[in-house]
């Protein structure tokens, strides 16, 4: 934690040289630089927590997928292996480490070891993540009332409970997964609340809980928290099938806590700082920046991968990081075209067979035209 | 609460106990957790009163984004307890008015 | 009435209907059902997944390319061993004895809550909504290493339940049962 600085009069030590900088060591930024790595590349990954792995040690649950993606194992033990694997690829993990910025021919800005550093890097790639998305409403700011990420830190990685009795407002894969979660914490779930008029998330993560006995409520929001110093109740509303609050629909459930579950949105400002060229698509969470099939973006050795550039899954987000670890590594002259476009076809092969379905294929989709639009654009 | 035995994580390994200050209050935490854990598991959740219209605040991101948790420690304003590590004998104070007065 | 016979789908229940899962390839034909224990896969939504496909070791459960494949079950090959059970990551799986005992059919389940209920428990059963349905039996609580946290419970419950009960009632620690 940043203390004080103390008067510093100008950064008088010259930029390290880097050749791979990963901002972020979570899934997409580890594997990122585990790829690199193993082609000889000596990445160095900053991340501004303590500890690395993003939100992977959170997920208790046995991923889906196939045998290559690990399906069948525990997100936390995927989470071991790939810390395991970039301890034995060499991988240089610098925690508490914010990157404030990176700059023109790639200087990155970082505040480290209560002090300011500069790298200057051949390749950046921009593991970043994404962040909740927020709902307000009056009585939010009550404590009780707080993210469904949150709340999954607290039991999964904290072991604390961070309420009694929970309201999750969300049904995508975060709400269902962390109101099953809860329940295996030992705390109640009252209910479960989606303003859509169906469930947004997998079936078979909705039927735990369904079976457990909580109940979903479609088609309703939270009109109030109410509570002196905390949560103590919610009023939940009705909506109509164009998503407005119906009076008179008003219900009281007794609970302590209200998680939200309304969304994630991509941490882009490093590659907006950057002047990597942005656009919007909602269904991908918002302002991404484009990338080519490389998860190269129109700034030149400036490369993204995870949910910075849509948000996703962890296991799409660890595929995306090898593509820009190979890519990386290809333009350092680590490896020859050749072997690095069939490494790159294996993984795309892995990442299509996520993006397919129902729930995946939208996802292809939606992708293949942020590219295509890439490809438009230069 | 703390959760003391979970079925996929197991029982709670033994970690080492200290003493923490909440607005002088001694709590028991376990070292290397994060402040506002460690306030949490007591079920402490209403951390500090804001300054200017005296409205509770507490955990709400827990990732050291949002700053709502964040309290005056070990004499240090502003520090986000979702993301700082106990110790033994750290003070964390709610702050109001740059006094130590509890919410 | 349970919500079981109104059900409108997985989309909007958040369980599966009968229907939903009669239609689907995962389930075993009524003469198998009827002959001794069968797996019965509750898996109606193309995702990308196939553990089960693996984890049976008499090659009774397929799901091939694309992985998005919903499992195709041959009750043919199937023992009733249960080794699936814990291996779906979406607890989608069961086992049904319809020949456990004169009057009983035997339901095995996933289960990652604690406390895990003993053996001789005699406790509330639901159906996929959640709702006590019934009482039954606790036959069979498995916990092996290799299930990876996921317990396998089985219940004695009235022939007539076999096709509904999906769980027990959760109970808490210190809940009295």
């Amino acid at each position: 934690m940043i203390t004080s600085l103390g008067p510093r009069r100008h950064i008088s030590r010259p930029p390290v040289p880097v050749d791979v900088a990963v901002v972020g060591a979570g899934p997409a930024g580890l594997a990122a630089a585990v790829e690199c790595a193993r082609l000889g590349a000596r990445p160095v990954v900053f991340d501004e927590n303590l500890r690395p792995g993003g939100q992977l040690f959170k997920q208790i649950h046995k991923f889906f997928g196939s045998k290559e993606h690990k399906a069948g194992t525990r997100g936390f033990d995927i989470g071991s292996t790939l810390l395991e694997d970039a301890r034995t690829a060499g991988v240089d993990v610098h925690l508490s480490a914010t990157v404030l910025g990176v700059y023109p021919e790639r200087v990155l800005s970082v505040i480290e070891c209560d002090s300011h550093r500069l790298y200057k890097a051949r390749c950046v790639i921009l593991a970043t993540g994404a962040t909740e998305n927020a709902l307000s409403f009056p009585g939010w700011t009550l404590p009780g009332v707080m993210g469904a990420g949150a709340a999954q830190t607290m039991i999964n990685v904290n072991r604390v409970l961070p309420g009694r009795r929970v309201v999750m407002v969300g049904t995508g894969n975060v709400g269902l997964i962390v109101s099953y979660q809860l329940l295996q914490a030992g705390a109640d779930v009252a209910c479960l609340v989606e303003a859509a008029p169906n469930i947004g998330g997998y079936g078979v993560h909705a039927a735990k809980v369904r079976r457990a006995g909580v109940p979903i409520y479609l088609s309703h929001s939270v009109k109030e928290a109410q509570g002196s110093d905390e949560v103590e109740r919610v009023v939940l509303i009705g909506l109509s099938p164009d998503w407005r609050p119906v009076p008179g629909t008003e219900f009281r459930v007794e609970a302590d806590t209200i998680c939200l579950a309304v969304g994630l949105t991509p941490l882009t400002e490093l590659a907006q700082i950057l002047g990597c060229e942005m656009t919007y698509m909602p269904s991908l969470g918002g302002h991404v920046p484009l990338h080519d099939d490389n998860m190269e973006t129109s700034v030149d050795g400036v490369y993204v991968a995870g949910d910075i550039a849509g948000v996703e899954e962890a296991s799409s987000a660890m595929e995306e990081g090898r593509l820009a670890g190979v890519s990386a590594a290809e333009s350092l002259g680590l490896c020859d075209e050749g072997a690095a476009e069939a490494r790159r076809w294996e993984i795309r092969a892995r990442l299509d067979a996520l993006r397919t379905g129902p729930f995946g294929g939208g996802r292809r989709s939606d992708r293949q035209s942020l590219v295509e639009k890439g490809r438009r654009q230069a | 609460m703390r959760i003391v035995d979970h079925p996929v994580l197991g029982k709670e390994e033994n970690v080492p106990e200290v003493t923490i200050y909440f607005n002088g209050r001694p709590l028991a935490a376990q070292e290397g957790e994060p402040v506002a854990a460690a306030l949490m598991a007591h079920g402490i959740r209403v951390f500090r009163r804001t300054r200017k219209r005296r409205e509770v605040r507490g955990v709400f991101c827990a990732i050291g984004r949002c700053t709502d948790c964040a309290m005056t420690v070990d004499g240090v304003p502003g520090v986000r307890t979702c993301i700082t590590p106990v110790r033994d004998g750290i003070t964390v104070e709610s702050d109001a008015g740059g006094e130590g007065e509890h919410p | 009435m349970t919500e079981q016979d109104t059900a409108r789908g997985v989309l909007y229940d958040g369980f599966p209907s009968r229907a939903e899962i009669a239609a689907s390839p995962g389930v075993p034909s009524p003469s198998r059902l009827a002959s001794g224990p069968v797996a019965f896969i509750e898996c109606v939504q193309e995702i990308p997944c196939n553990p089960c496909e693996a984890a049976c070791p008499r090659g009774a459960i397929t799901v091939g390319l694309p992985v998005t494949n919903l499992p195709r079950f041959d009750g043919e090959r199937c023992t009733g061993c249960g080794l699936c059970i814990p291996k779906c990551p979406g607890l989608a799986i069961f086992l049904i004895d319809m020949t456990f005992a004169p009057d009983k059919a035997l339901v095995e389940f996933p289960y990652e809550y604690l406390p895990l209920p003993s053996k001789g428990d005699v406790v509330g059963v639901v159906d996929r909504s959640g709702k006590v349905i019934g009482r039954g039996e606790v036959v069979k609580v498995l916990v092996s290493k290799a299930f990876d946290g996921t317990a396998v419970v089985g219940v004695a419950v009235s022939k007539e339940l076999a096709m509904d009960v999906r769980s027990i009632a959760r109970r808490k620690h210190g809940d009295g049962k």
